[in-house]
């Protein structure tokens, strides 16, 4: 007994210094905490990214089909000019905005509706049946809707149930938009519950107060208070389609192709340069996205 | 003829000091199986500075919030001057509320956060800014129009709220205990404060308090509520000379409380067998079991009052302007404040006490309550 507690003592000494030290200088102790997921961050996740960027400017001999280490912007000259490129980018920039505006008009009043009407057990339900397609597979839900929208799929039965005609949303950039709304739905959902909830009741009473009607209230107070989950959810609905391929193929058209189809189509060519040039599209639009709803103060509202 | 006279004196008059600004007739309200305002009545005059005082949970925020619009009574109604609003969104009420938690907009600048109610009653440009300019001066915060509410301190949130709810001139002003979050001294200070700037533009204060120093301070009258009831109302004077119930004499300040029985339309005899002169008036036709009340200052030592007991000393407390002397006596123990200006503060105490029968007052008997 003595002697295990006399062997504890030298430990406990040691452990008291660690603390003192990092207590001392609270950066080291970010460090300590930080250290493993920075790694990480740096060395895969950025180091992946500046490698894009790189090989972007490089070029592939089309006779050897090797990458050649030479510097040249023909890869982005190609994208700028190539018609073709240009449509494929704004198609995917068009159907991003399409869907995070869809999403976000769709998400406001159920978000509203959980975080400040419905009761506890409402709630939850609601919680669930937000979150329970993503627990199933994306490919189960992207099939879902193939047999939904397949011309004999459920919608046209049911359309035809009720005397309307056909529609034939599959395969169309229609389909797709349906598609990815209800996919990125959650993600907006979510975000935007959490800073409906945080708004005191309190706020809306003084709005209430100094003569605000529902209206008012929701423009001049509650939507400002909102814009942050509104872009954090946005973040997620626009990024995740800008980045999608699977969808386009197996929904989409013809003539729906997405950046990230030519991406891949490209890397199988192989034209890795290339691949990487138009992969850097996205990653420019997410900058500017993200400049932009800075400058509508979407993060200082709180 | 005398009506229409009548009539005439009060158009030309509008502000008549008798007229009510806020009525409450017979107003109850139920959360669940809890009863937090129990038929409460009340009129609360046109200009006046009113208190709303009582323990926390006696049901104050649920009454202010009622006049506001934002809970609605389970029976009764709530008039506006002669205008029934019970039902009524708080929108379409005349008042302005300061609120607990002030809830400023955080996402709106001082000036907007001040001028949002002028906006919403279609004031525009210049004359936004100069009623906004104006009440930010009132309240001393000239020059913060730009800042966002995090950036100021707590006593300076409180006086936006002020500003945000008086810019529009309500009809009423209510708060709800508006300086509970800030510090002693600031309190102190703000409390003069505000019963300046009342005093100033002669809009109606409906204040909720916990605070009885609060309430005896700043209101022209206080309505003191136990348990979902208005125990009494009447001056911060009123109420602590003659509280008629031992809620209110022992919620308002020290009283020492001596049980007795009625003996005469002016006397009532302690259980020790002294009997004490009290105002008949005190009496209120009471008879049977009483308790008699006297003020700790208003307590002599020695013999030279009407009403007289004597004891012993069980401990002297020295309390900064006064002596507190607790004696216990046949009667009950008793406390005694002494001025330490007074000649013979320091001398010894013979155990002799007297009070003149007009600072005695006669509550209902505690006994009932005791055995609860
Ligand atoms: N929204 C509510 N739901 C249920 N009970 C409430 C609600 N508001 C107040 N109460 C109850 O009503 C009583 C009076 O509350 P309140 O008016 O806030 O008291 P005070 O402001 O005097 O402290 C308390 O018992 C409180 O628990
Ligand atoms: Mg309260």
């Amino acid at each position: 007994m003595l002697d295990s507690a006399a062997a504890g003592l030298p430990f406990r000494e040691a452990r008291l210094r660690l603390s003192t030290i990092f207590w001392r200088r609270p950066w080291l102790k970010a460090l300590a905490l930080l250290a493993l997921p920075l790694a990480a961050f740096v060395f895969v996740y950025l180091g992946a990214l500046v490698a894009l960027f790189v090989s972007a400017f490089w070029q592939i001999n089309d006779f050897t089909a090797k990458v050649e280490h030479v510097w040249t912007l023909d890869n982005f000259n190609t994208l700028i000019h190539d018609s073709v490129y240009r449509r494929i980018a704004l198609r995917t920039i068009g159907l991003a905005s399409a869907v995070t505006l869809t999403d976000a008009v769709l998400a406001f009043p159920l978000a509203y509706f959980m975080a400040r009407i419905a009761g506890g057990k409402t709630r939850a339900l609601l919680f669930v049946l937000v979150l329970m397609p993503l627990w199933s597979s994306y490919l189960v839900r992207i099939y879902a809707w193939r047999t939904i929208l397949a011309h004999d799929g459920a919608l046209n039965w049911s359309l035809n149930k009720i005397g309307l005609p056909n529609v034939g949303l599959l395969y169309t950039n229609w389909g797709m938009w349906i598609v990815f709304s209800y996919i990125w739905l959650p993600f907006m959902i979510l975000p935007v519950y959490a800073a409906l909830e945080r708004i005191p009741q309190s706020y809306l009473e003084a709005s209430q107060d100094l003569g605000g009607r529902g209206w008012r209230t929701l423009r001049s107070v509650i939507l400002p208070l909102v814009l942050p989950g509104l872009v954090a959810g946005s973040i997620f609905t626009f990024s995740l389609t800008l980045g999608d391929f699977i969808t386009p193929l197996l929904v989409g058209g013809p003539s729906s192709s997405f950046i990230g189809n030519v991406v891949e189509e490209q890397v199988g060519q192989p034209n890795v340069p290339f691949a990487a040039a138009f992969a850097t599209v996205p990653v420019i639009v997410m900058g500017f996205y993200l400049l932009i709803a800075r400058r509508l103060g979407a993060f200082e509202a709180i | 003829m005398a009506v229409e006279s009548r009539a005439e004196t009060e158009r030309q008059h509008p502000v008549s000091p008798v007229a009510a600004d806020v009525r409450l007739d017979r107003v109850t309200k139920n959360f669940d199986d809890v009863t937090a305002v129990d038929d409460v009545s009340l009129e609360i005059e046109r200009g006046s500075f009113f208190a709303l005082l009582g323990p926390s949970g006696c049901g104050k925020t649920t009454t202010l919030r009622m006049i506001g619009g934002f809970e609605e009574p389970n029976a009764g109604t709530i008039y506006l001057g002669e205008e029934p609003v019970t039902g009524k969104p708080p929108y379409k009420r005349d008042v302005n509320t300061v609120f607990q938690s002030y809830a400023l907009f955080p996402h709106l600048s001082i000036f907007e956060n001040v001028g949002f109610g002028l906006r919403r009653r279609g004031v525009r440009g210049a004359d936004v800014r100069g009623r906004v300019t104006e009440i930010l001066r009132l309240v001393g915060l000239s020059g913060m129009e730009k800042r966002k509410p995090r950036q100021l301190s707590g006593g300076q949130q409180q006086r936006v709220a002020l500003a945000r709810a008086l810019v529009n001139r309500p009809r009423v002003l209510l708060l709800d205990e508006p300086l509970g979050a800030l510090d002693l001294k600031l309190r102190k200070q703000m409390q003069l404060e505000m019963k300046a700037i009342q005093h100033d533009i002669g809009i109606t204060f409906v204040h909720v308090t916990h605070d009885q120093e609060e309430a005896m301070t700043m209101a022209d009258r206080i309505a003191i509520m136990n348990g979902g009831r208005i125990e009494q109302l009447g001056t911060p004077g009123e109420l602590y000379e003659h509280p008629q119930t031992a809620f209110v004499a022992g919620f308002l300040g020290i009283s020492n409380l001596l049980p007795g029985t009625v003996s005469a339309m002016d006397a009532v005899r302690l259980d020790d067998g002294t009997t004490v002169k009290v105002p008949q008036e005190a009496l209120r036709g009471r008879s049977g079991r009483v308790a008699v009340g006297v003020r700790p200052e208003k307590i002599r030592l020695g013999h030279g009052e009407e009403n007289r007991l004597s004891g012993h000393l069980l401990e002297t407390a020295y309390v900064g302007v006064a002596t507190q002397y607790v004696l216990d006596t046949r009667a009950g123990n008793i406390s005694v404040y002494v001025q330490n200006s007074e000649p013979g503060a320091q001398q010894a105490v013979t155990g002799e006490i007297s009070w003149s029968p007009d600072s005695t007052f006669v509550v209902d008997s505690m006994e009932g309550a005791e055995a609860e």
